[in-house]
């Protein structure tokens, strides 16, 4: 099957395939690895450094847990590429957005232009995050 | 006796199969017999009408009755606000839900 | 009172779009049900027994007269004339169109509100002391506060799919009025030795199927680190909280679990680490909020005369009038709760009428309590009798409040999809067979709470008197609960027993009085004697056989 992936990066997508979180403590030369909802993100934040993929998966879009996993890998300094994969739909882009993604593999195609269009939902927002646009609460008292 | 119902898509109403439509009134109603599931999946696919189900009623003097008590009220209208109901000018109406 | 700046409107004007979009997406067939059900429940909509049903969030309980209008104008427009204030501040319409669904929030938002969170597994509309800034026993108003909660909590990108629903409720006075330590996270401004103010977290308490009072997490947070410890304390939830089980999926559950020490320790870790991170709105944007809430221009010269020549005045002052911080001003109380009526329902004119009255009487306040009444919250003394004589026009004096005849209900089988048993036909008939006010007084404060179904959204673990409905083979069936109680004594009520029908209910609270008024010492209300000498004498003559000569 071959899944289309939207991606938001400028570097070269990684060719290695993604290994558990427990296949990945034992491999040291493992660059992508896939982090599953009950998995706990904070395993993987001595390895962030050779660490060129990570893929969260969401096997049901109401289950959130990927969300908080993707924020911690970022606020830990992570910059590669972080991938929402499975029962990723349209309307979570934006969210999704927020808390990190820069990819994203969705069960059923999402077009370009969709996700441009979800991305623009919110013209402002209330929380500062992983993603660099200022609160509204940095507007209003800017330093 | 089985029997469908749903609500309509845009307005929210509680509907019955009446075997051509749909229609507000639980006497309206008809057996769904062996291809409720053919006519729920049929007419889901019109995007007319939503939360469809097979649901047990009885054929009484009075007219269609379905079996619990939570569709009796949907098919009548909420028991304290009977001016809202089906039957807005009989007092006793709630009495049929019970 | 708050008001939106460019930055809030372009927030639910931008959900309006968003939602008009959806609506003509599944209209047209674009979108199937299953896709759409949870885009609407994001925007308070649900498909009830009988139509769709629109949520609309009122945070905190606060509304301007102009915003009280609009909910007024909205039930004449788009629903039947009237509307349902909730027992989470908020007010339901019964009769939605789903087509018109966009053009209600557009409504909405033209008077700076909005549904959006009112529904779904994300935080819900924060729920506050509905005589914040008003009374007399306030240590510091928590409404600045709460709209901190409310920006930040709205589209939180992280926490849109928690495990479960999740609702806050913040408090700034000793006396608790927001049955705070029933929520998911109750807040509690405090101060401390040095005469600084803390927020006191109370975590993991709730109602529904396994009701829990909130032990206390945070002790004393600093004001201006509140939201990093509610980062900390959804992330650990959102990450840990149970999603195998619907029914376990509340914070209560995993507070419950791994322990209150153990979920502390988390929360605490996670916090060192969000403190870090600099997420916090700085104390600038605390202040512009406090700005909005302000003392209004009270007449300092306000005289504390009150002519209670008038029997009936003067019985609703004593029921309904609350002591104000400010002298010469009074709270006043307006109990949606008539004889015979349903509990929380309000007509579009009765609407229009209390906004009306909020603009010439209250400084253009208005609040919704959790029992399902509108408070003025600052009303000129020497205005309370012409205030009283409009309200009492109106079918809007019952003298009742926190009587008997006060009674919570939710919205029960007659309109929800998920009862199991009707409210309010034995909220009415309960408040009939108590109609004599005189007699409710004799039985003093006692809070009765109804719930048609486990959810609990009439409160039934919380009341003195609390009634679950349930389904009895097809039947609606009624157990009853004794002894529970919110604030400060928090406690959670005990079923008596086996359960009874509609009329036996009735019947059973009232023996379950007649006790009471037996047994009580001087100065004790129904759940203080309750307290004392258990259920046993409750139990005694609640289930007596009836004997011959009667």
């Amino acid at each position: 099957m071959v899944e289309q992936t939207l991606r938001f990066r400028d570097d070269e997508p990684v060719g290695d395939p993604a290994v558990t979180v427990d296949a990945f403590a034992d491999q040291s030369n493992a660059t992508a690895v896939r982090i599953e909802p009950g998995d706990d993100a904070r395993a993987l934040l001595p390895h962030l450094d050779r660490l060129a993929l990570v893929e969260v998966n969401f096997p049901a879009y109401t289950d959130g847990r990927g969300y908080s996993a993707a924020r911690i890998l970022r606020e830990h300094g992570y910059a590669g590429e972080l991938r929402a994969v499975g029962d990723v739909l349209l309307d979570q882009l934006s969210h999704m957005r927020r808390c990190g993604f820069d990819s994203f593999a969705p069960n059923q195609a999402i077009s370009a232009q969709a996700a441009e269009k979800a991305f623009a939902t919110w013209p402002e927002v209330y929380q500062k995050t992983v993603d660099g646009r200022p609160a509204i609460w940095a507007k209003r008292h800017p330093a | 006796m089985k029997i469908i119902t749903g609500s309509d898509l845009r307005t929210g109403d509680v509907i019955w199969w009446t075997g051509e439509g749909w229609s507000r009134h639980v006497n309206d109603a008809v057996e769904a017999g062996e291809h409720a599931e053919a006519i729920i999946a049929r007419e889901n696919a019109k995007q007319i009408v939503t939360d469809t189900q097979v649901i047990e009623a009885t054929r009484t003097d009075d007219g269609v009755r379905p079996a619990h008590i939570k569709d009796r009220i949907r098919a009548l209208g909420p028991t304290v606000r009977l001016d809202l109901s089906l039957k807005p000018a009989d007092t006793d109406a709630g009495t049929w839900v019970i | 009172m708050y008001q939106y700046d460019q930055y809030d409107q372009a927030m639910v004007d931008a959900r309006v779009a968003e939602f008009r979009d959806q609506v003509e997406r599944r209209l047209a067939g674009d979108i199937s049900e299953d896709q759409f059900k949870p885009l609407r429940l994001k925007n308070g909509l649900y498909l009830q027994l009988h139509a769709y049903m629109l949520r609309v969030a009122i945070p905190y309980g606060t509304l301007s007269s102009r915003q009280m209008r609009m909910l007024g104008d909205i039930a004449d427009k788009y629903d039947r004339g009237y509307g349902h204030f909730t027992t989470r501040q908020n007010i339901q319409y019964n009769w939605i169109k789903l087509q018109d669904a966009p053009d209600i929030l557009a409504d909405l938002a033209s008077v700076e509100m909005h549904a959006i969170q009112t529904s779904g597994n994300c935080i819900r509309n924060t729920t506050s002391d509905q005589f914040a800034g008003a009374a007399a026993d306030e240590l510091v108003d928590p409404r600045p506060y709460a709209e901190l909660l409310r920006q930040w909590s709205t589209f939180h990108p992280e926490f849109d799919y928690l495990p479960r629903k999740f609702k806050i409720a913040i408090i700034g006075s000793e006396t608790d009025r927001a049955a705070m330590k029933l929520h998911d996270i109750g807040i509690q401004l405090v101060q401390n030795d040095a005469g600084e103010i803390g927020c006191k977290f109370y975590v993991g308490g709730g109602m529904g199927r396994t009701p829990m009072i909130a032990p206390v997490i945070g002790d004393f947070v600093p004001p201006l680190q509140m939201i990093s410890y509610l980062e900390a304390c959804l992330r650990v939830y959102n990450r840990y909280g149970r999603r195998d089980n619907k029914y376990k999926a509340r914070i209560k559950i995993l507070v419950h679990e791994i322990g209150a020490d153990e979920y502390r320790r988390q929360v605490e870790e996670e916090f060192k680490h969000i403190l870090t991170l600099g997420l916090e709105p700085p104390a600038a944007e605390l202040e512009r909020i406090k700005g909005f809430f302000e003392q209004p221009g009270f007449d300092a010269n306000a005289s504390d005369e009150l002519d209670l020549s008038d029997p009936d005045f003067a019985l609703w002052v004593d029921q309904n009038v609350h002591a104000h911080k400010q002298p010469g001003y009074a709270i006043v109380n307006i109990s949606l709760k008539p004889v015979g009526g349903i509990p929380g329902d309000a007509t579009a004119d009765q609407i229009r009428l209390m906004a009306d009255l909020a603009l010439e009487h209250s400084f253009d306040e208005l609040r919704v309590t959790h029992a399902q009444n509108i408070v003025l919250p600052h009303v000129k003394k020497a205005d309370l009798y012409g205030l009283w004589q409009k309200l009492d026009e109106a079918g809007l004096a019952s003298a009742n409040l926190d009587l008997i005849g006060d009674i919570i209900a939710c919205p029960g089988l007659d309109y929800c999809a998920l009862a199991n048993a009707r409210s309010i036909p034995v909220a009415q008939k309960i408040s009939e067979r108590f109609a004599d006010l005189g007699r409710q007084r004799e039985l003093g404060e006692l809070k009765l709470k109804i719930s048609g179904c486990i959810n609990a959204c009439g409160h039934h673990h919380a009341g003195h008197i609390g009634i679950l409905g349930v389904d009895r083979k097809g039947v609606e069936n009624y157990q009853l609960l004794l002894g529970g109680c919110e604030g400060a004594d928090t406690s959670l009520g005990t079923i008596t027993g086996p359960g009874f029908n509609e009329d036996g209910i009735v019947d059973a609270v009232e023996k379950a009085t007649d006790v009471y008024l037996a047994k009580r010492a001087e100065g004790e209300r129904f759940v203080d004697t309750f307290r004392r000498i258990g259920m046993a004498p409750f139990k005694e003559a609640i289930y007596a056989k009836e004997t011959a000569n009667g």
